[in-house]
Parts: structure tokens; C-alpha cells; sequence
């Protein structure tokens, strides 16, 4: 099961990775999403892998950390929140300018501001 | 026990919902009761120094659950000390943005800015680093919506680019929390302290990538080069209150830094003995370079004040990463100093927006109020810049006297002095030809004559501005018992003794606990720290 958890994580990683080095707002958003669910995974993986045993402390031998399944929920909730933030803004900035690559546009040659949108 | 630390977190918390719900058309109303927060932030503020001042502790419960379990509030100096920061901050972009009518000109102003202090108070305070986490979520999520406010294209895009570098910022801070808690089994900072000294010197691998993993999490908050470039895009691109107020954020980096690297991984301590020592210095040198540089080459005024951010934030860094009680208080002594300057600096820009079509460095007409706007900038920039009489030249003169007997000397004294003098012809460069050829330039007599001249700036936004300007003069003539004040918050910061009992054993819930909690702490996890690593 380490193994099963650990490659998840990782190819999780490495894909987002790649996806948030992309142009476009799309595939780098997707990449932030892989990514908050590998570090969901990590965070879950943190408090030590356990099967089939309760997340309290009593007279059981043998229990699991309560507190990583905590953080994950104030994670994934976060994680949650700020992906549909960023969809929103995404998809202003592309309606407006028509375009939805996410590094600064190239300015004039002369390095003054567009007239059109100086505000 | 007393409930007046948590005030800074709770007050914010209840006036936006407040202004949302409430006062949602009436404009007249959020402004009366954002101004009334402020004050009463900075009177809280204000109290929360002076009771810290004598070097007190204090410690917020919450639910009365004792420390490594419940949540916790601490308010030592430095907290203390950059929360009142905050709050006078806060009241002068408060009341420029009430001037300016930046406010009223989309909705929902008052309400983020409210929910924005609340993270930001919530992140000075806190005594754990999950909550630190949870924080600094509030306050992005907040300066998110503030940062796009009132919309624009070129504004929607800027804003793209900072919420997705924050986001990876974010992940980034996830997984330093797994490993340390992988490794250590706790997440509250004083209790980490405690267990990373037990840690067993041969299985250091997860904790080192831990410190180093935490480290770039807050760098990239502080715009250290080489994460700094969110940050030229986003200020420039944000309404001017609102770069104002971000001003604090990047202290906020520097403040986390400062927290986490003096308390849980101290410089004598062996774990991470060379680590982040080996990086913050390089990184901060050239982040002071590359921010003066960036001063000289910027095309527009608002460009310019972003790359003097980044360059006070290399200052800053410079003096952190020596880790001695002088440097820490010559580096608390410019924090203070930066973000007066450089929220002074922005609501400047702004002031000079509002009179001219953009803020291009070229000569255009004069605008209205010219004389006033460039006699502030003058002000801000000679502060800024590091030049006498203000602050900034006695905090530089601090971080350089604490620089002496480093090893690093000679670099340190070449960058800082070099990098002041590219600011200053930088500065120099923007005010004369904004201000001054802009006198040479008749008006277009044929120029359409249709066009409305720009309104004068209204009185409040030169109080907002002219406080803060006050505030660094201020800052200057008292700089006495200002660096006496730093240097005590230095001791306390090197002598966390007081810090970790007052956080450990104060009883509450579940403190009786502690005890017979030891087999499952630190003892299991350093031991099967080496087996876990070659997992990951």
C-alpha cells in the first residue's frame, strides 16, 4: 500500500508539475488541481498509514492519526474554494482580452501603457 | 485569561459579514464603520504593545484546549508589534481609499478589506502553523477580490498570474506541513521546538527537506529572487489603496521567516545547522540588486514603487539571514520603515494617476495639485531610497553596522551601498520628469478642449498620504526608543524560554495529558523517520 500511495503522490506531482508550466489558463489550472489532490494524498499519508482502525485514542491497541484527516478537510475545502476563484478571474481576463495565455502581454516598443485600458 | 488578543481576528471578522449583509447599499455606512474598525484595530493594537512591552507572553486558548491540542493565540512582542503596524497601516489606506473614492467604484471594497486585516492579524498572532496556513489563505483570498477590484482586462490578467503563483504557494505550504508533521508528529510551533531538538541526528534527511520546503514558501511570500516575480505585475496592476495595504503582505513573508527560523529551526540548532543560512543571504543580496535595477528600468511610476518593494524586501532579508539579536533588530527596525514607505509611495502613484490618462515615465502636462503630490514624493522617495534625514537611511546605517562583523561583509556593504545609489538616481530619475519637465510643457491649446480637467485630489487622500509620511518622520526623530523597542523583540526572539513555557504549561483541557503522551511523539516518528523517507 506505501508503494501504491507513494507512486499516486508522485505521478500526481509530476503531472501537475507539467500542466502548471504550460501557456494557457486551462491546463495550468488543471495543474494546480492535480496538484492540491497529491498534497491531500501527502497530508492523508502523513499521520502514518493505518487500515481498519479507529481514529481515536481508548483502549485500542492500535489507532490512526485524527489530526491529518482534519488538516486534509481544511485543505480540501480551501483547495476547493480558491480553484473556483481562479476559474472565475481566468475566465474574466480571457472574455476581455480574447486570449487566456496567463504571462504578460508583450507592452509597445516604446514600453508606455495601451492607451485602451489605461486606468 | 484575557480575550483582548483574539479581538484583532474576531473584530474584522464580524464587520464584513456586517457590511455585507447590512450595509450593502449604503456607502456612507461601510465607511463609518471600516473607519471605526481601524481606529479601534489600532487602539487594540496599540494596547496589545503595550502590554507586551515589558516582555509578557500572552496566550489565547481556544475552547481552553492546552496547547499541542487546541489551537492557540500568542502575542509576544514581535506579534504584538506587527499587528499595531498593521492597524496604522490599514486606517491610513482606509481613509485614502475614502478620499479617492476607490471604494465606491465597484462593490464589496469595504467588506474584503475588513476579511484582508482579519488574515493578516490572524498570521501575526497565531501560535501554530496549520493556523499560520489557514491564514494566510484568509488573507489571499480576500486580496484576491481586492486585487481585481473594479475589473479592467490588463487588472483581470495581473490577477490571474498572482492567484496562481499563491496557489503553488499554498500546495507548496501543504506539503512543508506534511513532512513536519510526518516527522514530528506536531504542528504548534513551540511544541515543534521542543521535538526537533530530539530528533536523531543521523535521520535529519525529512526534516531538512521540511525547514528548506517552508523556507521557499515564505520567500515566495516575502518576493525573494528569484520568487519574486508575481509581484511587479500584481502591485502594479492593483487599485492604489490596495498595493498600499499589500505592502504589510510581503512583511507578513519576512514576519513568518523571522517566527519560524528564530523559534522551531534556530541557527545553533544542529538539524538544520547550514541550511537556510547557505541561501538566504545570496538570495537576498540579489534580490536588493535586481529590485534597485528594476527602479532604474521601470517604465511607469507604478512598476517603480513594485521594484523598490522587492528591494526593501532584500534589505529586510539581508539582515534576517545574519540571525544575530542586532541585525534581527536593525531588520525590524526597516520593516516598519518599508511598509510606511512604500504604502505612502503607492498611494502617491495613485494620487498622480488620478491626474494624468497613465504613469508612464514621460513628460505630460501638469496635473492638478501637482506641488503638493511632488513635494510627498519627494518625501517618500528620499525615505525610500535611503537617503538622510529619514528613516530609511538610519535603518540601512543599522543593517550595515550589524553587517560588520560578518563574514560576508564586504558583499554586504557593496550591494547595499551600490544598490542606494542606482535607487536614488532611479527616484530621481521618475520625480523629475513626472513632476518637474512636466512644468516645461505648456498645455495644448488645441488639445480637445471637451475634455474635463482631472478633479483635485480630495483632502482626505493627502491626510492618508501625509500621515503616513508623518508616521516616517516620526519613526525617524524617535528612532531612540523605536530601536530600543526592536532590540528588546530581538532579545525575546533569542531567548524563546519565556515563549515555550508560557505556551506549554499553561493549563487547560487535556494538559494533564501531556505526559503520558511522550511514546507517541517524537520517540515512534524519529524512529521510523529513515525507513519513511526512502517511501517518498
Amino acid at each position: 500500500m506505501e508503494f501504491l500511495v507513494a507512486s499516486a503522490i508522485g505521478v500526481l506531482t509530476a503531472t501537475g508539475l507539467y500542466l502548471v508550466l504550460r501557456l494557457r489558463s486551462f491546463p495550468v489550472i488543471m495543474g494546480i488541481s492535480l496538484l492540491t489532490y497529491a498534497v491531500n494524498v501527502f497530508l492523508f499519508a502523513s499521520g502514518r498509514l493505518t487500515v481498519g482502525a479507529p481514529p481515536i485514542l481508548g483502549d485500542a491497541t492500535s489507532y490512526t492519526d485524527p489530526l491529518p484527516q482534519a488538516l486534509v478537510l481544511t485543505a480540501i475545502v480551501i483547495s476547493f474554494g480558491m480553484t473556483a476563484v481562479v476559474v472565475m478571474i481566468a475566465l474574466g481576463a480571457y472574455l476581455g482580452a480574447d486570449d487566456d495565455h496567463v504571462n504578460d502581454p508583450p507592452p509597445p516598443p516604446d514600453g508606455t501603457t495601451p492607451a485602451e485600458d489605461a486606468q | 485569561m484575557t480575550h483582548w488578543i483574539i479581538l484583532p481576528v474576531v473584530l474584522p471578522a464580524f464587520l464584513a459579514p456586517f457590511i455585507v449583509l447590512a450595509a450593502r447599499f449604503h456607502i456612507n455606512i461601510q465607511r463609518t464603520i471600516s473607519v471605526a474598525g481601524g481606529l479601534a484595530m489600532v487602539a487594540i493594537g496599540a494596547a496589545l504593545s503595550w502590554q507586551a512591552a515589558d516582555g509578557t507572553v500572552t496566550l489565547y486558548q481556544l475552547g481552553d484546549w492546552a496547547a499541542p491540542f487546541g489551537i492557540v493565540l500568542v502575542a509576544d512582542r514581535l506579534s504584538a508589534l506587527m499587528v499595531l503596524l498593521t492597524a496604522v497601516l490599514a486606517l491610513f489606506v482606509m481613509l485614502y481609499a475614502i478620499g479617492s473614492g476607490w471604494d465606491n467604484r465597484a462593490r464589496h471594497f469595504h467588506a474584503l478589506f475588513q476579511f484582508q486585516i482579519m488574515g493578516i492579524m490572524g498570521a501575526f498572532l497565531t501560535g501554530d502553523l496549520f493556523n499560520l496556513f489557514v491564514f494566510f489563505e484568509v488573507l489571499l483570498i480576500a486580496s484576491y477580490g481586492l486585487m481585481i477590484h473594479t475589473g479592467g482586462t490588463r487588472r483581470l490578467r495581473a490577477g490571474v498570474q498572482y492567484v496562481l503563483f499563491n496557489l503553488l504557494g499554498s500546495t507548496l505550504f501543504l506539503f512543508a506541513l506534511g513532512s513536519i508533521y510526518a516527522e514530528t508528529g506536531t504542528l504548534n510551533m513551540a511544541d515543534l521546538a521542543q521535538r526537533v531538538q530530539l530528533i536523531d541526528p543521523s535521520a535529519t534527511v525529512g526534516i531538512r527537506v521540511a525547514a528548506m520546503l517552508l523556507l521557499l514558501v515564505f520567500a515566495i511570500k516575502a518576493a525573494l529572487v528569484p520568487l519574486h516575480f508575481w509581484l511587479p505585475s500584481s502591485y502594479a496592476e492593483a487599485p492604489g489603496p490596495v498595493a498600499a495595504l499589500f505592502a504589510i503582505m510581503t512583511k507578513v513573508g519576512a514576519y513568518a521567516i523571522i517566527r519560524v527560523y528564530t523559534l522551531v529551526f534556530p541557527p545553533e540548532l544542529a538539524v538544520t545547522s547550514g541550511l537556510h543560512e547557505a541561501w538566504l543571504l545570496p538570495a537576498a543580496l540579489i534580490s536588493l540588486a535586481i529590485g534597485m535595477v528594476g527602479v532604474l528600468a521601470a517604465r511607469q511610476l507604478d512598476r517603480l514603487v513594485a521594484f523598490s518593494v522587492i528591494g526593501s524586501m532584500g534589505m529586510v532579508m539581508i539582515s534576517i539571514a545574519l540571525f544575530t539579536p542586532e541585525a534581527l533588530a536593525a531588520a525590524l527596525y526597516y520593516i516598519i520603515h518599508s511598509t510606511l514607505a512604500a504604502g505612502a509611495l503607492f498611494l502617491i502613484a495613485d494620487l498622480v494617476r488620478s491626474g494624468r490618462r497613465n504613469l508612464d515615465l514621460v513628460a505630460q502636462p501638469p496635473v492638478a495639485g501637482a506641488a503638493l503630490t511632488a513635494g510627498l514624493f519627494f518625501a517618500a522617495a528620499i525615505a525610500m531610497a535611503g537617503l538622510p534625514p529619514l528613516s530609511g537611511f538610519l535603518g540601512k546605517l543599522l543593517i550595515l553596522d550589524a553587517a560588520f562583523d560578518s563574514a560576508h561583509m564586504r558583499w554586504i556593504w557593496a550591494v547595499v551601498l551600490g544598490s542606494s545609489l542606482i535607487a536614488v538616481v532611479g527616484f530621481s530619475r521618475a520625480g523629475s520628469v513626472v513632476f518637474w519637465k512636466a512644468q516645461s510643457l505648456r498645455p495644448d491649446p488645441d488639445a480637445a478642449p471637451d475634455t474635463p480637467a482631472p478633479p483635485r485630489p480630495a483632502v482626505l487622500s493627502y491626510v492618508a498620504v501625509g500621515g503616513l509620511i508623518a508616521l516616517l518622520v516620526a519613526h525617524t526623530v524617535l528612532a531612540g526608543p523605536a530601536t530600543r523597542f526592536t532590540a528588546a523583540i530581538a532579545g525575546q526572539l533569542f531567548a524563546p524560554d519565556a515563549y515555550l513555557s508560557t505556551v506549554l504549561e499553561t493549563p487547560g483541557k487535556l494538559s494533564d495529558y501531556e505526559a503520558g503522551a511522550d511514546d507517541y511523539g517524537s520517540g515512534t516518528h524519529g524512529a521510523d523517520a529513515a525507513t519513511d523517507e526512502e517511501g517518498h
